[in-house]
């Protein structure tokens, strides 16, 4: 922490750089939202929108991991991330199954592969 | 739980939301990614109680991630800030998509504030899942029961996760952060039935990396732009034809 420090300095860090330029995005979607119906044709494009930047972050945070998860070589985490794919597909579309199986790949694969 | 065509007591509806948390398997992921928040912010120095209220109120893993570990790096304010922002854009499409479905006439707009600060990636996913088959009247305190639920799960890892920081092994703190992508990924999967959110899902897991590779700014902002919009382009061109 640079420019604010102690206990209150750390509070107002994470109200000013966390909670707000996060939730700015919730209130400006309750202002846009009004008149606008369940049907509406543009909100097939908004989730198009909603869906490509959700996979953008699931790409980046599996190439690009954060933290600890980067000591797991690239290859392991995407291969893990296939075989996660592939459970799901094959065990009746299971959220929980395709979980499983890429977590076990992922382990797995960290201890074969270690660096 | 009543007929879908008759509306519940408000309170009936709240615990009705709250016991859906159990059910689902986001709930146990929110667990699991949430120790490793909670492991994540020990490491970098933060105290306990800074953590939980960064929990409650940041409520988006992804921000909570990059907030941690940019701030405890010393990073500037201004620099956090913008990186925090960028990964929240996701969330205007997703409450924009979801508020609908709350809506009633004469409805003020206030009351949909605690709704869509509990809109993130897992709420939303359940939602679109779970609220066609709640009525109208009682979506708003069915959600605020989800979210309530969700919320007392990720609180109670953090906490965990925090004083367990420690002990715990680097692989298994590596693979509770992989529960994000995984997870997001397989529900993402579950919930696309039509082209257009099939070819969007396709295009940002290509587009999201790429952008961030050629050091786009905003990439996660362009990849929605983009790949949505080319998805939407082809589901148009589809529906003319048919």
């Amino acid at each position: 922490m640079t420019a604010l420090s102690g206990e209150f300095g750390a509070y107002l860090a994470l109200i000013l750089v966390g909670f707000l330029p996060n939730e700015i995005w919730r209130w400006l979607a309750v202002i846009f939202s009004r008149g606008l119906d369940e049907d509406a044709e543009i909100l097939v494009w908004v989730r198009a929108v909603a869906t490509a930047i959700l996979a953008g972050v699931i790409a980046k945070l599996t190439i690009f991991a954060p933290g600890v998860l980067a000591t797991v070589p690239t290859p392991v985490r995407l291969g893990a991330v296939l075989i996660g794919f592939l459970a799901f597909t094959l065990i009746r579309r299971s959220v929980f199954a395709g979980v499983i199986a890429g977590e076990a790949a992922l382990v797995l694969g960290a201890l074969v592969f270690a660096p | 739980m009543s007929a879908p065509d008759q509306p519940m007591s408000t309170l009936a509806a709240f615990r009705a939301g709250f016991m859906a948390t159990w059910t689902s398997v986001f709930a146990y992921v929110l667990l699991g990614n949430y120790v490793g928040i909670g492991a994540l912010s020990h490491d970098f120095g933060f105290s306990i109680t800074w953590t939980l209220v960064a929990t409650v109120l940041v409520w988006a893993g992804p921000a909570q991630v990059i907030l941690v570990s940019t701030l405890g790096a010393g990073a500037s304010l201004f620099e956090v800030a913008v990186a925090v922002g960028l990964s929240g854009v996701r969330l205007l499409p997703m409450v924009v998509s979801m508020l609908p479905m709350l809506k009633r006439p004469g409805l003020r707009s206030w009351k949909l504030v605690l709704p869509a600060h509990f809109t993130a990636v897992s709420i939303w996913v359940e939602a679109l899942r779970l609220l066609p088959a709640v009525p109208r009247e009682s979506r708003i305190s069915f959600l605020n029961g989800l979210g309530t639920g969700y919320g007392v799960c990720a609180v109670a890892a953090t906490l965990a996760g925090y004083y367990l920081a420690a002990k715990m092994p680097t692989l298994i703190s590596a693979a509770l952060l992989f529960l994000t992508p995984l997870a997001f990924l397989m529900s993402t999967l579950r919930n696309v039935r039509m082209l257009v959110d099939r070819l969007a899902l396709g295009l940002g897991l290509l587009l999201g990396p790429l952008f961030a590779y050629w050091q786009v700014g905003l990439d996660l902002m362009w990849s929605g732009i983009v790949g949505g919009t080319a998805a939407y382009a082809v589901h148009r061109v589809r529906e003319a034809l048919r």
